[in-house]
C-alpha cells in the first residue's frame, strides 16, 4: 500500500472508530447514496420565488446595491454599440477581449466601428473583458459564469473592467434554480471545471474595515441584460 | 507556528495597554456587529436556515467517512488527486514535495487557515520556495512576519498608518514621495505589486470553505478575487482542506453560503464564490493543468463522538470573534495560536492539547453572545465549560484557584453553616459600605476591587429572599 493509501485508511478508520460505525453498514451506505442522488432542496428564501420579470428586476436591484451597473437592451444587435458607449463613458480604450461563446461570436461587432475585439484568455495588458453569463440569480444579484472552451475564467478576474451579457430568460430566482440548469446541461453530479458566482466588482475591507473597490479583480462590473420583449412575461 | 497560548494572561495584559491595537480593535464592534445584525434581519428565513445548517453538518459528520470517500471518487473522476494527511507536519511535507517536484520558485496563496495550521509558509521558505500571500490582509501581515489575528480579517489589528509604514519599508522600488494617506492608495499599490506575482507563480494554493461530495468540487469564497487569480493562472492548483469541510450536495452548500457571508460581513453572498472541479478540460483556454486536494485530519477525527463533535460544524465566519467582549478587548494574537476568539478557545485545545491551550477556555465571561450569533448554533460556552472541567481534572488549574474552589466546596457542603456565614457577610458588607453602597476594599478580593468598586449587598442573602418569597 502506498503512503497515501495508508494514511487514507488511518483517517477513515479513526473516523469510524470515533463514530462507532462499521465501514459496510448497508443502512448508512444507502442513506448517503440516496442523499447524493436526490440532492433535495433545503429552505429556499421566499424572495427567490418570483416570475421571470420579478427575477430580472430583483437581480438588477441587488447587483446595483453591490456596486455593479446594469443596462438593458432589446436586441443582440444593440450590444456592440452599448459596449462602445460604456467604454467612452468611462474614458477607456475602445479595445476588448472576449471568449468565443457562440452568442458573442454572432453579434454584429462591425456595427461599433471603433471597437477592437480580441478573442481568448485574458492577458495582463487587457483593460476590458466581455463575457456571457451562463445564468444569474435574483436573490443575491449574482452572475453565474461557467468555464469552457468558449468562456475563459481569466476574463472574469484579470482585467480592471468586466462587461457581462446575460439573457433575461436566464435569470433564475435562487442558487438551487441555477444548479438545476447546470445539471440539465452538464449532467447530474457533473460540473464544468469552474463555476464563478459573481456579485459586484472586487472589493476589500482589510484596511480598517473601509470598503474599497478593485482589490484584485475588476474595479468595475457592468451587466448588459438582453431583454427581448417576448421573453419578459 | 510555536503556540504561546499558555501565556494568554500576559499576552492579554500586553494587548490591553497597546494603544495602536486598541484603536484598531475599536473598529470591530462598529463594523461587523451591525452589518451582521442588519443582514440577519433582512432575511425572514435566517433563523430557519441556521437550524438547517446545523442539520446538514450534523448529518455529514455522522457519515463523514462515506462523504469523504464519495468526494474523493468524484475528484479522481474529474482528473484530480486527493492526498490524505493525518498530521500538520505530514500535510506541510506533502505540499512542499508537490511544489518541489514541479520545480516551483514562486507560490501564490489564497487565504487559508489550514495553511497557518500546518505552518506552510515556513516549510516552503526552508526549501527556498517563495510563498506570496495574495489576500490583502494576509499580504500585509506576511510583510510584518505576523500571523492572522482574525479568521476573515487577518489584519484587523492594524491601523492604516502602520500599513503605510510597512509598504514604505518593503516596496522600496516605488518613489518615496508617493501619497499613501488613503486606504484606496494602499489597496492600489498592493494590487499593482501582486499582479505580476499571479502571473509568475508556478503553483497556486487556496483553502476551501466547502467540499462537495456530490460533484467532487472545492468551494472558495472571497471578496477580492485574489483566490481566483491564484488558482486560475498557475499550472498547478493545490487545495488545502480539513476533513470536516465536506458537505453532501450543491443544495447543502447553497444553504451554508447563505449563512456564511451574512454572519461574517453582513453581505448576502461574498463577491466571488467559486466552485472548482478538477483540472482544466480539453479545449479550455485557461485554468490549472493539475488539481490536487490535501485532506487534513490533525486531531479532528478524534473529536467525533465526543462532547466536542459539534465544534466541527464551524464554517469559520468569525461572528463569534466579532461579538466576543474578550476578543474585542484583546484581539486575536493574545490567544497565541492560529484560531482565536470563542471558536479558538474550543478548537485549539483539541488540536494542540489541553496542556498547551487549556487556559484559553477561561478567556470567557460566559455572556453567551457567541452561541447566539453562531450560524451553526455551536454551543460554544458549554464546550468551554467542558474544557474547564478537564483542565481541573488534569490539575492544570492554578493553585490559588484550586484552593479557592476547595474552600468554597467545603462551605457549600455544609448548608447550615454556609447560610449563617453568608448572612453575616451580607450584613457586615452592607454596614461597611455605609451610604455609598459601594466597597473599595474587600478582604481576599484585592485584585478584583483594584479596578472597580464592589456594589454592597442589600443586607439579605438570596436564600433568605427566596424563603420569604415562598411564604407569600
Amino acid at each position: 500500500m502506498s503512503d497515501n493509501a495508508t494514511r487514507r485508511e488511518q483517517i477513515l478508520g479513526r473516523i469510524r472508530t470515533s463514530l462507532n460505525v462499521d465501514a459496510d453498514s448497508m443502512e448508512r451506505l444507502e442513506l448517503v447514496a440516496d442523499r447524493l442522488e436526490d440532492h433535495k432542496r433545503n429552505i429556499v428564501p421566499d424572495r427567490a420565488s418570483g416570475t421571470v420579470a420579478q427575477n430580472v428586476k430583483q437581480f438588477c436591484e441587488r447587483m446595483e446595491a453591490v456596486n455593479g451597473t446594469v443596462e438593458h437592451v432589446k436586441t443582440p444587435s444593440e450590444i456592440p454599440g452599448a459596449i462602445a458607449n460604456y467604454l467612452r463613458l468611462h474614458n477607456l480604450p475602445q479595445k476588448i477581449r472576449r471568449g468565443s461563446d457562440p452568442a458573442l461570436e454572432k453579434l454584429p461587432w462591425g456595427k461599433a466601428r471603433s471597437l477592437e475585439v480580441a478573442v481568448g484568455a485574458a492577458r495582463k495588458t487587457d483593460e476590458v473583458s466581455v463575457s456571457r453569463a451562463f445564468a444569474a440569480v435574483a436573490e443575491s444579484g449574482t452572475l453565474v459564469m461557467t468555464s469552457g472552451s468558449d468562456n475563459p475564467t481569466s476574463l472574469n478576474f484579470l482585467p480592471e473592467n468586466h462587461i457581462v451579457v446575460v439573457e433575461a430568460g436566464r435569470v433564475a430566482g435562487s442558487y438551487e434554480d441555477a444548479w438545476d440548469v447546470v445539471r440539465a446541461v452538464y449532467g447530474d453530479g457533473e460540473m464544468p471545471r469552474t463555476v464563478n458566482l459573481i456579485s459586484g466588482p472586487s472589493r476589500t475591507g482589510d484596511i480598517e474595515q473601509k470598503i474599497e473597490l478593485g482589490a484584485h479583480g475588476p474595479r468595475r462590473l457592468h451587466v448588459i441584460v438582453l431583454n427581448r420583449p417576448s421573453s419578459a412575461k | 507556528m510555536e503556540p504561546t497560548s499558555k501565556n494568554f494572561k500576559s499576552n492579554a495584559a500586553g494587548a490591553l495597554t497597546d494603544a495602536q491595537l486598541q484603536r484598531a480593535l475599536s473598529n470591530v464592534p462598529r463594523g461587523f456587529v451591525k452589518k451582521r445584525a442588519d443582514a440577519a434581519a433582512a432575511l425572514p428565513e435566517f433563523e430557519q436556515l441556521r437550524d438547517q445548517g446545523r442539520e446538514i453538518k450534523n448529518h455529514t459528520l455522522e457519515h463523514l467517512d462515506l462523504y469523504l470517500e464519495a468526494f474523493e471518487e468524484k475528484v479522481v473522476e474529474a482528473g484530480g488527486y486527493v492526498h490524505w494527511a493525518t498530521t500538520a507536519q505530514e500535510a506541510c511535507d506533502l505540499v512542499v514535495r508537490l511544489c518541489l517536484d514541479r520545480e516551483a520558485q514562486t507560490v501564490t496563496k489564497g487565504k487559508s487557515m489550514i495553511s497557518e495550521e500546518i505552518g506552510l509558509n515556513a516549510g516552503l521558505e526552508k526549501m527556498n520556495i517563495e510563498p506570496v500571500e495574495t489576500d490583502l490582509g494576509e499580504y500585509i501581515i506576511q510583510l510584518r512576519g505576523e500571523t492572522p489575528s482574525h479568521l476573515i480579517a487577518p489584519a484587523v489589528h492594524l491601523t492604516k498608518e502602520q500599513i503605510e509604514a510597512d509598504f514604505r519599508r518593503t516596496h522600496t522600488e516605488l518613489p518615496e514621495e508617493r501619497n499613501l494617506d488613503e486606504p484606496a492608495s494602499l489597496v492600489y499599490e498592493a494590487r499593482q505589486i501582486l499582479r505580476q506575482k499571479y502571473i509568475d507563480a508556478d503553483v497556486g494554493i487556496t483553502g476551501a470553505n466547502f467540499l462537495i461530495a456530490e460533484t467532487g468540487t472545492s468551494v472558495i469564497v472571497t471578496n477580492e478575487g485574489n483566490g481566483d487569480l491564484t488558482q486560475t493562472l498557475p499550472k498547478t492548483h493545490i487545495v488545502l482542506a480539513s476533513i470536516e469541510k465536506v458537505v453532501p450536495t450543491l443544495e447543502d452548500a447553497s444553504t451554508l453560503v447563505r449563512l456564511l457571508a451574512r454572519s461574517a460581513t453582513g453581505q448576502d453572498i461574498s463577491n466571488y464564490t467559486t466552485f472548482s472541479t478538477g483540472p482544466r478540460r480539453r479545449g479550455d483556454p485557461d485554468g490549472p493543468q493539475e488539481y490536487h486536494v490535501v485532506l487534513l485530519d490533525n486531531g479532528r477525527s478524534s473529536m467525533l463522538g465526543t462532547e466536542f463533535q459539534e465544534m466541527l460544524r464551524c464554517i469559520r465566519c468569525g461572528a463569534c470573534l466579532n461579538h466576543c467582549p474578550v476578543y474585542q478587548a484583546v484581539g486575536g494574537h493574545a490567544y497565541g495560536w492560529v484560531y482565536s476568539g470563542p471558536m479558538g478557545s474550543v478548537l485549539t485545545p483539541n488540536l494542540i492539547g489541553v496542556n498547551e491551550a487549556g487556559h484559553l477556555p477561561n478567556a470567557s465571561t460566559f455572556c453567551g453572545r457567541c452561541e447566539e450569533v453562531c450560524p451553526m448554533r455551536i454551543p460554544l460556552p458549554k464546550m468551554m465549560r467542558h474544557w474547564r472541567e478537564r483542565e481541573f481534572e488534569k490539575h492544570l488549574t492554578p493553585f490559588a484557584a484550586r484552593r479557592g474552589l476547595g474552600v468554597w466546596a467545603w462551605f457549600a457542603m455544609r448548608p447550615k453553616f454556609y447560610q449563617r456565614v453568608t448572612r453575616w457577610a451580607a450584613r457586615i458588607l452592607k454596614w461597611r459600605a455605609g451610604r455609598s453602597g459601594r466597597l473599595a476594599n474587600v478582604p481576599l478580593a484585592g485584585g478584583w476591587v483594584k479596578y472597580r468598586d464592589l456594589p454592597a449587598p442589600q443586607g439579605k442573602t438570596f436564600q433568605q429572599m427566596w424563603k420569604e418569597r415562598d411564604n407569600v
